[in-house]
């Protein structure tokens, strides 16, 4: 039955992937795409229809399982922010070349101003990279929509499709009404062009030339799309072309219509024939984008001379950042609203690890530790104890990406740094710290591998971790010694042995193992709760 | 008719319990709804906010430009004055009282609540004490959503009343009570300012 429900872009998205008669959702968790998975695991289609809804270790084996499923004929969805897309970079670009044999859509999640993430990567530069075709929805109903949409020219284009969202797609909440028609899932059936599935040179140079011309065609869909379009306007003394959820920004400002023409996209690859539509009406052309200026660089030097491309790479739109109202009201050339002046009474009050949290107490224990070793170095990971760099604490000195602490680490301690301290959570370690161990231990290196383990994925709300309950026995099975795993409790009765643990394992000049377990007190809170 | 309002907070206060009971009365009234939600990182004791746009007509942009609130709706005092730059010039700051002070340098109350003060239409409410003489400590959110009633219009409280009840009925009568109760306090409040 129709509905009409409060969802986030992310909810529309899962709920579009549950009704297009999703098979298997994988993902790991990832700021802001988590809410996708996590809406799939509670709604009462998966455990009627026995969707597959656990989480992956990372974002490569969730890319890989699906498409697994995809080969065995069902509909898989994959979710992940934008820099999961990095992780998951080589099964990604195969399955281009592979092709989808039941639909298979790729969720991913881009945070431009960074609001939680390391970068501003656009997936929309990957899409074009991998010769896939990229939806990317302007706002929650269509969000609904296109997943359907999205499954439907997978299969019917025998591609998977790249849905990309932004976090004020995803993490915006609307009035989205669902259709009517929930479709059965696929029925198990293999792939009628076996061979791309298989790529090795001699089919893989076959695939790739089809491929290439495929992705001219997947351009011709996109000129005909619904949902790309080109609207006429009484002014043409500008053209715009507004790029997923760009579109609202744009219109906000123009309440009653916009005057100038409108080239609406949010279908790839970039349907460079209704470009030229609007540059027939024109001679300015401002290009509006969420994240980074793909389409604009791509126009630079396209049409004839005498045509101006306006946008981030001139200084209209600013360069980096999300957009907002104000940005593109700005470069409409239209007055700022009035408003009050900043305050200057505020300070500022930037995130902090929770009162009670057990990272707090082993940073407290490391650095009084360390300050008895002045060549030390930190090196960190990605999680809540990435916080661990600010005050009061100042406890680390890099952090990368997912799983380059135990890494760096061993690099930094072969070029003489002593001692060379990795600082890792439990779900990081799973999702891409093994095999960084594993070297340690083949390379005989002189580290110090801290295991903050909050029993949990913390920083994004806590949802299972992969490795819960079998750390120590994860990084014997690599061969760390056992007599240099230690497990400490960090609370503060205990700084005396945990300190003596530390500084033990410090001046053991091999791959030590520290493991500090205590439940993130979030979800220690949580449980408690529902006792 | 439109509303744009700014909830502003500290993460870990629940400022989208707010937005959830608008949220369900706004469903119920057909009116469009846009809510923007701030999730990781800045949850873990930062400064947050919720961009939240009630229509009667279709809504396009998911944030409020500068300038175009026309409420500021905050659980922290100084959290409200952070978004000030939003705040129409005739917009309302509803407002907790009670500082949540995590940080060293937090400013001297007198400066906040002067700074606070000296904007047009400003309703400042020690929303805990309230709750807690009401019994209802954790009522403090509905205080603050009762407060901001009286200037809402596009709701009427009655609308928001039964979005609580729907929201809390799985929690039971008692917490359905307690809420309610804690929203008329602030409406009255606002009313007896």
């Amino acid at each position: 039955m129709s509905q009409k429900n409060l969802l986030l872009g992310d909810e529309a998205l899962a709920l579009g992937a549950l009704h297009a008669g999703l098979s298997g959702v994988y993902a790991y968790p990832g700021t802001p795409s988590t809410e996708i998975t996590e809406f799939i695991q509670v709604h009462p289609l998966t455990a009627g229809r026995k969707v597959h809804c656990d989480w992956s270790s990372n974002e490569k084996t969730a890319m890989e399982a699906a498409l697994g499923m995809s080969y065995a004929g069902k509909r898989a969805l994959v979710c992940f922010k934008h820099v999961g897309l990095n992780v998951c970079a080589d099964p990604f670009m195969g399955s281009a070349m592979t092709g989808a044999n039941g639909g298979l859509v790729i969720a991913s999640c881009d945070d431009p101003s960074m609001h939680s993430s390391q970068n501003e990567q656009d997936s929309r530069f990957y899409g074009a990279f991998a010769m896939m075709p990229v939806f990317e929805p302007s706002n929650q109903q269509e969000t609904y929509q296109m997943t359907r949409a999205a499954f439907d020219y997978s299969e019917k284009r025998g591609i998977p499709v790249l849905m990309r969202l932004t976090t004020r797609m995803a993490h915006s909440r609307a009035v989205v009404e669902n259709g009517e028609d929930i479709r059965e899932q696929n029925t198990l059936h293999y792939p009628e062009k076996p061979r791309q599935w298989v790529t090795l040179p001699v089919n893989a140079r076959v695939r790739n030339r089809e491929l290439i011309k495929d992705y001219a065609g997947f351009e011709e869909d996109a000129v005909s799309s619904p949902f790309n379009s080109l609207t006429e306007g009484k002014d043409n003394s500008l053209g715009i072309i507004a790029c997923g959820i760009a579109y609202n920004y744009l219109m906000e400002n123009f309440p009653d219509g916009c005057p100038y023409p409108v080239l609406k996209v949010s279908q790839y690859p970039f349907p460079r024939e209704l470009a030229r539509q609007l540059a027939a009406r024109t001679r300015r052309i401002l290009v509006m984008e969420e994240g980074q200026p793909l389409v604009e660089e791509r126009l630079a030097g396209v049409y004839p001379t005498g045509i101006q491309i306006c946008g981030r790479l001139d200084g209209t739109l600013p360069r980096d950042g999300e957009l907002n109202p104000d940005a593109v009201r700005k470069a409409l050339g239209l007055p700022a609203l009035p408003q009050y002046p900043s305050s200057e009474v505020i300070a500022p009050r930037p995130p902090a690890l929770c009162q009670g949290c057990g990272h707090r107490d082993f940073y407290t224990a490391l650095n009084n530790v360390l300050k008895d070793y002045a060549g030390a170095r930190v090196f960190g990971d990605i999680g809540c104890y990435t916080l661990g760099w600010m005050p009061p604490f100042n406890s680390l000195d890099t952090c990368v990406e997912m799983g380059a602490s135990l890494t760096m680490a061993q690099g930094a301690a072969y070029s003489g740094t002593w001692p060379a301290v990795a600082v890792i959570g439990d779900s990081t370690f799973t999702h891409s710290g093994m095999t960084g161990l594993l070297d340690a231990v083949n390379g005989k290196a002189d580290v110090t591998l801290c295991i903050s383990d909050n029993l949990t994925t913390g920083m994004t709300g806590g949802q299972d971790s992969a490795g819960t309950g079998r750390i120590e026995a994860i990084c014997e099975g690599l061969g760390v010694e056992k007599e240099h795993i230690r497990t400490i409790v960090p609370l503060p009765k205990n700084y005396p042995d945990m300190e003596k643990v530390i500084r033990e394992e410090l001046e053991y000049h091999g791959v030590s193992v520290i493991v500090c377990r205590r439940e993130c007190i979030q979800t220690l809170r949580r449980h408690a709760a529902k006792k | 008719m439109k509303k744009d309002i700014i909830l502003a907070g500290v993460g870990g206060q629940g400022i989208l319990s707010i937005a959830t009971v608008i949220g369900s009365a706004a469903l119920e009234q057909g009116l469009y709804l846009k809510q923007a939600e701030v999730h990781g990182m800045s949850q873990r004791g930062g400064d947050v906010q919720s961009n939240l746009r009630l229509s009667s007509a279709p809504i396009y942009s998911d944030l409020i430009p500068r300038g175009g609130a026309d409420l500021i709706v905050s659980l922290e005092p100084m959290e409200a004055l952070r978004y000030v730059p939003y705040l129409a010039p005739d917009g309302w700051i509803i407002t907790n009282t009670t500082p949540l002070v995590n940080i060293p340098d937090y400013p001297e109350m007198d400066k906040v609540m002067d700074a606070l003060n000296a904007f047009p239409q400003v309703l400042a409410l020690d929303v805990d004490s309230i709750a807690k003489d009401l019994g209802s400590p954790r009522g403090a959110n509905m205080v603050l959503l009762g407060a901001m009633s009286a200037v809402l219009h596009i709701l009427e409280p009655e609308k928001l009343r039964e979005g609580i009840r729907r929201i809390f009925a799985r929690k039971g009568d008692a917490v359905v009570e307690s809420n309610i109760k804690a929203f008329d306090a602030g409406l009255a409040h606002f009313q007896n300012r």
